[in-house]
């Protein structure tokens, strides 16, 4: 099972997540009132030692387990749909206190909203793609 | 064992959460979680309704495998690994949060009055999650990712698209929290 090392993955990352607290409703509202410096300091810790490992696969001092350079996918450009799209996103985070991957770590605890939040972001993403090609980016 | 049941702290999390991306991309994937949910909706069908969704999701069996570890995590985080729940909140959110009617403020990480059975079960309380679940589903996939994809991965990478999602998280965030909960509750 090659993929297994993904599984693992998954579990590491939601107890990660779980046991800092990273998935407590109240964590976000307290991140989006700035009520509290716990979010920013775990996200702005994630961010600023994520750039020293993005600095070692640029320099190809760090490799895949391929031994093929690791270049992030570029993120696809435009204004509106970032700006827009994020809010779109932030409304929802802010209300239901889930993000992508915490939705399904929430699963493990709160199964039933949960699902109800995940079934709802399927259904968002299945409207994205039916009117993607309509939107201005 | 003590450790690992204590709620940990903020400076843990920072370095375990790039711990996570670094291995992930050494494991020959690029890192983010908000791809799942096309790759949820391709398995689902949807390809039959949109050209959008006609995709090979076994190419993404990886990032399945990763959502299967992230609810098994979730699950053992809650049964066995977190015996207390109890969030140390800023006195000021506990009194704002009591004043919007919230009962036990911080002894657990989901609010009862969102996450209860009770609230679940009636419509104002499934729409309220379900529309948020909407919100999350179209925004991620319109701004092209989430917090993992543009607010760690994206940021990091230095991207300017994911800066601009960011600032579109937080204008989101701060509109939820600051006049839509005072509405809804």
């Amino acid at each position: 099972m090659k993929n297994i090392k993904f599984l693992l993955l998954g579990i590491f990352f939601a107890i990660v997540l779980s046991k800092v607290q990273a998935i407590s409703w109240y964590r976000f509202y307290e991140m989006f009132t700035f009520k509290s410096f716990h979010m920013f300091g775990i996200i702005g810790g994630a961010v600023v030692l994520s750039v020293i490992i993005m600095q070692l696969f640029k320099s190809g001092k760090i490799k895949d387990i391929n031994g093929n350079k690791i270049i992030p996918k570029p993120k696809k450009k435009g204004f509106i749909s970032t700006i827009f799209g994020g809010t779109l996103f932030g409304l929802g985070w802010g209300i239901s206190g889930a993000c992508a991957a915490p939705v399904f770590v929430i699963l493990g605890f709160k199964w039933l909203p949960a699902l109800i939040i995940l079934l709802g972001a399927l259904l968002g993403a299945f409207l994205y793609g039916l009117v993607s090609k309509k939107l201005p980016n | 064992m003590d450790f690992i049941l204590q709620p940990w702290a903020w400076f843990i999390g920072g370095p375990l959460i790039a711990l996570s991306l670094l291995l992930y991309f050494y494991f020959g994937k690029n890192f983010g979680a908000s791809t799942n949910f096309e790759t949820l909706c391709t398995m689902a069908g949807a390809g039959k309704v949109s050209d959008y969704f006609k995709k090979d999701w076994k190419d993404r069996d990886f990032a399945l495998m990763f959502v299967i570890g992230l609810i098994i995590g979730g699950f053992i985080s809650a049964n066995y690994l977190i015996p207390n729940q109890t969030i140390d909140l800023n006195p000021t959110t506990v009194k704002e949060l009591t004043d919007l009617g919230f009962s036990n403020v911080g002894n657990q990480y989901f609010p009862d009055e969102i996450f209860s059975d009770e609230v679940v079960f009636s419509l104002k309380g499934f729409l309220i999650l379900l529309i948020s679940g909407l919100l999350i589903g179209f925004g991620t996939r319109y701004a092209g990712g989430c917090t993992s994809g543009h607010a760690i991965t994206g940021l990091s990478s230095l991207q300017l698209p994911s800066l601009l999602a960011v600032i579109g998280f937080f204008i989101g965030g701060i509109i939820a929290t600051w006049f839509l909960i005072p509405i809804l509750f």
